[in-house]
């Protein structure tokens, strides 16, 4: 059965591809790779496009300052996930709240700079991408921040609406820049945007600075100057809940209701009839709806009317009621004929408590998953996704992790920001990072040296080999045997070690001296990685103790690779030739025991030959020098019996 | 850590370094470069922490550093050296070699030389891995297990040493002016001496049989045969290199690769080492030695010493405190410098009070009161 979609999919034109054409897709962790197919339909004639187009989904962590955010906030992810299950929940609470505040200052400070880049730049579509990706974080704050007040900090009622103002005057600063102005012009009190300065502070209940403002016109209307009183003592009585005072809800709603009848009975005997200001200011402080909707250009959205509304009428609203009043307002606010944008609908989502939509209707509206898997992933920390399970992955919070962080991976740079992501999604995590890791480019042994790291902390041991086999492989392709061996040592892997061994015997026959020394002197254990391996040093000390005229170790030495084996069959014609020098010193240096036991496997070695049978492709003249060395081993072997048993037999006096 | 400040900068940081100050005056350092890698783009970039005259600075926080001029980059830069004030030589992992020069009163920055492909295969690139320059001459070395010199004067290369290592070589220092330090993937220290005509190193130390890749090495300021190595399992070496072929003392640091190890250069007794773990120690010990060296046995396990006899003749005071193995007397202390993070601390550099050190979390971070 279908899923059906909740919105429909975006096009995107592929720009080159002709009309006709068949595509043919791949997909990857954050992009699709598209391609022209061959397929001939009737009509489509003329040649297929070889090019490849990479179509991305998310555009922004291509963005230089956005990737500030990306750092910045997987620090902050990386702390959230260390705190302690144990902690008592009241000291969690804070904690979760704070972090909450860090994440949206590193937005705020996003947003700055992007703001400060759009202005500084010359080039107007560049503007004009900033300033989307402005607005772009202006929306995410501002839901990350009402997220935090309902779900996160649980605002109870009273504190709740202080909570609200503080939201809605965070995100309405423009009055403070329009104050500003007013304040700075000749005659404040005679600037045009006055008024709408004064009402704009009253709708944010931010009535001190209101009484200040009003002070100025009340000193150059001397006639109206009870006027002005009655109103600046009806600002300075409204009462406002002081959490964790000793006033009890119900105190202040006593108090409160006092306050709302006495602006009312103000109202009512029109003490402000001759100012149409004063009038206006006292209509909105009893909450007169229809006067809040006339200035909705200064409330500018639904929400500041929401709270404004519940300011001036229902100080105590719960959280419970909240959607109720979310709904009404919007409603009203909105003419009936514009449609709520998506922005209104996750925020009256979150009103109504439904955080699931609050996460679906952004994972829609964003065109990146760094919002969502954050909020979403902060939210689970404080145990508010429980209940909701998905039919496909894990859970929510881990699949937009997942894909949060498989877009990183796809980034040339942001990936190792993705690994600790991975790390905290229980489920899939590992698998993710297993896949994606060994696809990571690896353009440098320090690299390498990183990733493998990133690897071995996770016992990813499949990966480790695999990665030092590729590193290995290309050590051999440009010539670096000794790298090649460093890297098979590194990854145990006992069967290329063997091949590099292989390699280097190969080039000791043909120059009759060994490379790398540096590195073969110092295998150590790793030396017993593969047989090979063990034969390559080995025979190399043999080397070293012929060097040093140390016959007689050197002599039991070769004859131990021999007997024990260590020596691949190939390789003993060259031991056995390295005898020859020892035999034919003049000190008997080979005992007769020894002796014997070079003849038999002088013998082993000529017989299996043979069986090998004359029909190999070997040279006649291979056949003879061959031949000639094995008589002259033979004959060195018999001398060196007779003078073994010679000396062996006598008495030393 | 109070005085630590961070500044990202969207690009992961391979190299930092300060500029040189003139030996004359007290002068502390002002600015430093970085190099990036793994950018689609790299750069090398200049930045400033001086904020005096600079209206440009809008964040408003005291020594915040700010991009002066950066220039694009060819591959990753593995190492950056100043050559002098104006000057700075990087090390690319395409094997390209170049020179950077930074007009101070444009702030712009121009590639005033470049050896491409000095270090290579036969049909490949082979990254170079450290540069260590003594202005003229410039040392290279790379994964090629190349050694090649350099001057920043003439076009050619002076001299080239072949195979000097049969595994990758990760870094380069001058011990004497004709004498350089190499360390390798396979735990080795090669010392290399100009002055003979052969290509083969002069001496050879090693790490005993565990064959730990070593990925940084520093020379003490004042007592060139000390020198300190840090390597794959974040253990910092200190070695004689006048005695004996395997190092002094070995102490755990970190828990993964130790990228980079710098004594200060003007109070030696101060180390700093960055790792592969995220953490940046600053490592302290006395060089007031009040105690003879005889008596100053019994090291505890944690810190291994291979050897407890001192230099012959060395008189106590000229001892260096590194070599006095006082390590279990408490005297030696490590500090982390860094607030806890977990991403990868690729570089540091130290010069006066001031410390920067660049990360894989894209973000630089500059001390400007770091104790010593």
């Amino acid at each position: 059965m279908m899923e059906e979609v909740d919105v429909e999919p975006a096009v995107t034109n592929i720009p080159a591809a002709n009309a006709g054409k068949h595509l043919g897709f791949a997909w990857g962790p954050g992009d699709i790779l598209v391609y022209e197919t061959l397929y001939k339909s009737a009509g489509a004639k003329g040649p297929c496009s070889s090019a490849i187009h990479e179509v991305r989904k998310d555009e922004d962590i291509y963005s230089p300052i956005l990737r500030k955010l990306f750092n910045e906030s997987h620090h902050i992810f990386v702390g959230l996930q260390t705190i302690r299950e144990d902690l008592p929940s009241k000291n969690k609470k804070s904690q979760f709240v704070s972090i909450s505040k860090n994440y949206r200052s590193v937005i705020r400070a996003c947003m700055e700079e992007l703001q400060q880049a759009a202005v500084s730049t010359k080039d107007s579509e560049v503007a004009t991408q900033y300033g989307n990706q402005v607005s772009i974080l202006l929306a995410i704050e501002l839901i990350w921040n009402l997220c935090e007040v309902l779900f996160i900090d649980v605002a109870h009622a009273g504190v709740l609406l202080l909570q609200l103002l503080d939201w809605v005057r965070l995100h309405k600063a423009d009055v403070d820049e329009k104050a500003s102005e007013v304040l700075q012009s000749e005659s404040p009190a005679e600037h045009r945007n006055y008024w709408d300065v004064v009402v704009s502070y009253v709708l944010q209940g931010r009535l001190e600075e209101a009484r200040q403002m009003l002070i100025k016109q009340a000193t150059l209307q001397p006639a109206a100057r009870n006027m002005y009183k009655l109103m600046d003592s009806l600002l300075s009585k409204m009462p406002f809940y002081t959490p964790g005072g000793i006033q009890t809800l119900t105190e202040f709603e006593v108090k409160w209701r006092h306050w709302h009848d006495e602006v009312d009975r103000c109202l009512q005997d029109n003490s402000f009839a001759s100012n149409q200001h004063l009038e206006f200011i006292c209509k909105i402080l009893v909450g007169d709806e229809d006067t809040l909707l006339a200035h909705k250009d200064l409330l500018g959205t639904w929400y500041h009317f929401l709270v404004t509304r519940l300011l001036f009428c229902h100080p105590t609203v719960k959280p419970t009621e909240l959607h109720y009043y979310a709904q009404s307002c919007m409603t009203m606010f909105l003419d009936s004929r514009s449609v709520p944008e998506p922005l209104d609908n996750i925020l009256l989502a979150a009103f109504e408590f439904d955080i699931h939509q609050v996460i679906k209707d952004c994972s829609i509206a964003l065109n990146n998953w760094w919002f969502v898997a954050h909020l979403t992933d902060l939210l689970d920390h404080c145990h508010l996704l429980q209940s909701h399970n998905l039919h496909f992955g894990s859970n929510l919070r881990e699949f937009l992790l997942l894909e949060y962080a498989s877009g990183l991976f796809t980034h040339n740079s942001l990936w190792q920001l993705a690994v600790d992501y991975f790390d905290h999604c229980p489920e899939f995590g590992r698998v993710y990072l297993e896949l994606q890791i060994e696809r990571v480019p690896l353009d440098t042994e320090h690299k390498a040296l990183k990733v493998l790291r990133i690897c071995e902390k996770r016992q990813m041991s499949e990966q480790v080999r695999s990665i030092c086999k590729i590193m290995a492989m290309r050590a051999l392709r440009n010539n670096r045997l000794g790298s090649a061996l460093s890297w098979s040592i590194r990854a145990k892997d006992a069967a290329f070690a063997t091949l590099i061994s292989e390699r280097f015997l190969q080039d000791y026959c043909a120059r009759g001296t060994f490379s790398d020394l540096d590195l073969i002197d110092n295998l150590g254990p790793a030396m017993l990685l593969s047989d090979r391996l063990t034969f390559l040093g080995k025979y190399r000390e043999f080397h070293k103790l012929y060097g040093e005229n140390r016959f007689r170790e050197a002599a039991k030495l070769l004859l131990s690779l021999m007997t024990a084996k260590i020596a691949p069959r190939s390789f003993w014609m060259t031991l056995l030739t390295d005898a020859l020098p020892l035999l034919e010193q003049k000190e008997v240096i080979f005992s007769a025991d020894q002796t014997h036991e070079l003849m038999f496997c002088l013998e082993e070695l000529t017989s299996s030959l043979s069986n090998t049978g004359p029909g190999t492709d070997r040279t006649m003249q291979e056949e003879d020098i061959e031949t000639t060395k094995v008589e002259l081993l033979r004959l060195a072997l018999a001398r060196n019996l007779a003078m073994a048993i010679v000396k062996e037999g006598t008495v030393e006096s | 850590m109070e005085s630590i400040n961070a500044k990202y900068v969207s690009q992961k940081i391979s190299k930092t370094r300060w500029r040189p100050v003139s030996h004359s005056s007290l002068q502390q350092p002002d600015i430093f470069a970085t190099g990036s890698w793994d950018n689609e783009e790299n750069k090398v970039s200049f930045w400033s922490i001086l904020n005096n005259g600079g209206s440009e600075v809008e964040d408003g926080f005291e020594g915040d550093p700010h991009l002066l001029c950066e220039q694009r980059h060819d591959g990753d830069v593995m190492d950056l050296q100043f050559l002098d004030q104006d000057r700075i030589v990087t090390a690319s992992s395409t094997g390209a070699v170049t020179i950077f020069r930074h007009h101070q009163n444009t702030q712009t920055v121009s590639v005033s030389q470049q050896w491409v492909r000095a270090h290579r295969y036969p049909c490949d690139n082979a990254p170079c891995t450290g540069v260590v320059c003594s202005s003229p001459e410039i040392v290279t070395v790379g994964e090629d297990g190349r050694i090649i010199v350099f001057r920043a004067d003439q076009e050619g290369v002076i001299r080239v040493i072949e195979n000097a290592d049969s595994s990758t070589i990760h870094a380069v220092t001058y011990l004497r002016t004709t004498e350089i330090l190499t360390v390798n993937s396979i735990g080795q220290l090669k010392l290399w001496d100009f002055r003979q005509q052969n290509n083969s190193p002069s001496q050879i130390l090693s790490l005993s049989g565990d064959r730990v890749p070593l990925h940084c090495v520093d020379r003490h300021p004042n007592q060139q045969h000390v020198v300190a190595t840090g390597g794959q399992d974040g253990m910092l070496c200190v070695w004689d290199v006048r005695q004996g072929n395997t190092p002094f003392s070995l102490m755990e640091a970190h828990t993964a690769e130790m990228w980079e190890v710098h004594f200060h250069p003007t109070n030696p007794d101060h180390l700093f080492t960055c790792s592969e773990d995220g953490s940046l120690l600053h490592w302290e010990t006395s060089s007031h030695v009040d105690m003879p060296s005889f008596l100053q046995g019994g090291r505890n396990s944690s810190m291994m010493s291979h050897s407890a006899v001192l230099p012959p003749g060395g008189n106590q005071s000229l001892v260096s405190a590194w070599l006095s193995g006082d390590s279990t007397k408490g005297r030696l202390e490590t500090t982390h410098m860094l607030p806890s993070q977990t991403l990868p601390v690729n570089s540091l550099d130290v010069l006066g009070q001031c410390l920067v050190c660049g990360t894989d979390g894209e973000a630089v971070f500059v001390n400007r009161q770091v104790s010593v």
